[in-house]
């Protein structure tokens, strides 16, 4: 089953999908372009994992990680399909980044790799942009680069692990302006979705509705206001956002008198 | 009754996104003093340095702090919790405060590590490593928010001594920096650092960390094996 969030006429409704369309919880079909899609899910805690296919971690000029590289984001920076991701003027680096994305279906302490899949409540697409501009060498990737307002994208279906039977082979590709641009393979990861579940789980708890973002395959490329990116993960979606400018204006003295 | 108290069921510090900042206090990027400018670092930090403390993490006034498994301490953390009111975006240092519904006390506990190139979660982000409370005091309630002193005792021994007057980046500075980049959305908790020489705490001791006006947290260290709740 294929699961989403969306906004339509007025509200916020869990939807399926059925037939290419979207069924709202009363039966009623939909269709796609008549919603605003919302991240899949209300995100708990979002992770992300940095350098986690050895061909990135190459072209970035890094050798490959000998555990895990993750950092945090705050779900406030999740963003759904057909999002608009502002570019900060004047930067000259800004890369998109398709990724598996797994969503946490239960509480999830001390579990071996062998059966952390037991604890996915499914898969989506992700594309975790970066502004390599902003790097600096304090708890790198900071969130300065990572967790900037809808900077991150996800979506545009929640597809039930039941529905991946081999999450670790599955192609990805990103195409800007319907060109392709990266390519690659989960079966590249350094470390496997389950790896991962076990490393964190053996050092936090982690709860329903957290999100791990896996990392991404070489092919890192700069994008531009106007450009349409889209990351596609074959068998779980394809997940379209556009490159905006940053609005520029500062709220000033004046401007916010709040009574508090 | 101080009306300016207000409680966590109406002030839901945790309801959003708890933000710690790394470096803040002079004490702290003191201590690196000249590492900064060698590798890995190669650099002092320019914007602020932030991490953030997940949902796991986060406890409340008097529950036990469990000390994992092949540890042999905490590293205390004490430090003001700016509780934000209304969205803040680009929102320049004089009007900062506009968008501050609050503080709070909060020790940003962490296993004791020296290195910031990396992000820290092994050491930042086990249960329970953030004790937030007691209460949310009124940002009215407060008159200099960047001069309150800062104490910890462990088992009532006076062992850290600090104040607010030594972040580099004050209050409305801080806030005013964050959003240049995100977004800060009313119910997150920006931390606003800590100083230098944490004190560490074992398992069945207690650590109180105290931030004038805001009240105390008090929370003993329990080795992790003895808590059914936590591995």
């Amino acid at each position: 089953m294929r699961t989403a969030r969306i906004a339509w006429a007025g509200a916020i409704h869990a939807v399926t999908e059925s037939q290419g369309r979207i069924r709202l919880a009363d039966g009623r079909l939909i269709d796609e372009s008549e919603v605003v899609w919302l991240p899949p899910i209300e995100a708990g805690t979002v992770f992300a994992v940095g350098l986690n296919y050895a061909d990135h971690a190459q072209e970035l000029a890094f050798k490959p990680q000998q555990e895990p590289l993750v950092f945090l984001k705050s779900a406030h920076a999740l963003a759904g399909h057909r999002a608009l991701t502002p570019r900060p003027a004047g930067v000259k680096f800004m890369h998109y980044e398709c990724e598996l994305a797994v969503v946490i279906a239960r509480t999830a302490r001390n579990v071996s790799r062998a059966a952390a899949l037991d604890y996915v409540a499914g898969y989506t697409v992700a594309n975790d942009y970066a502004i390599r501009d902003y790097l600096e060498n304090y708890y790198r990737p900071n969130l300065r680069v990572k967790s900037r307002d809808s900077s991150t994208i996800l979506g545009p279906w929640l597809v039930d692990a039941a529905d991946v039977p081999e999450p670790m082979a599955l192609e990805l590709t990103t195409r800007v302006n319907g060109r392709v641009t990266q390519r690659g393979n989960t079966a590249k990861m350094i470390f496997d979705v389950g790896h991962l579940i076990e490393y964190l789980s053996a050092f936090l708890t982690l709860g329903a509705g957290d999100v791990i973002l896996t990392g991404t395959p070489e092919g890192v490329a700069n994008v531009d206001p106007g450009d349409e990116v889209v990351t596609e993960i074959a068998g779980i979606g394809s997940l379209t956002s556009y490159i905006v400018e940053e609005p520029q204006q500062i709220a000033a003295a004046g401007e916010t008198a709040w009574a508090s | 009754m101080d009306t300016a108290w207000l409680s966590f069921a109406s002030a839901p510090a945790t309801r959003g996104t708890v933000y710690g900042t790394a470096l803040n206090f002079r004490s702290a990027l003191t201590a690196l003093g000249d590492a900064t400018r060698a590798a890995p670092y190669n650099a002092p930090p320019r914007a602020p340095i932030l991490y953030i403390k997940p949902r796991n993490t986060w406890i409340g006034d008097g529950a036990p702090i469990p000390l994992p498994k092949g540890h042999e301490a905490i590293a205390a953390g004490p430090t003001l919790g700016i509780v934000i009111g209304r969205p803040a975006r680009r929102v320049c240092p004089a009007v900062a405060l506009d968008y501050v519904l609050g503080y709070t006390l909060v020790n940003d506990i962490a296993l004791p590590h020296s290195s910031y190139f990396r992000p820290a979660l092994q050491q930042q982000c086990r249960d329970g490593f953030c004790a937030i409370g007691p209460a949310v005091l009124a940002r009215s309630a407060i008159k200099n928010v960047d001069a309150l002193a800062i104490r910890v005792w462990v088992d009532g021994v006076l062992r850290l001594t600090s104040t607010t007057a030594e972040m580099i980046r004050p209050v409305r500075q801080l806030v005013a920096d964050v959003s240049e980049f995100m977004t800060l959305h009313a119910g997150d908790l920006l931390l606003t650092g800590l100083p230098a020489n944490l004190p560490l705490v074992r398992a069945g001791q207690c650590v109180t960390v105290e931030i004038e006006g805001l009240g105390r947290l008090d929370n003993p260290v329990v080795a992790a094996a003895n808590l059914s709740s936590a591995a």
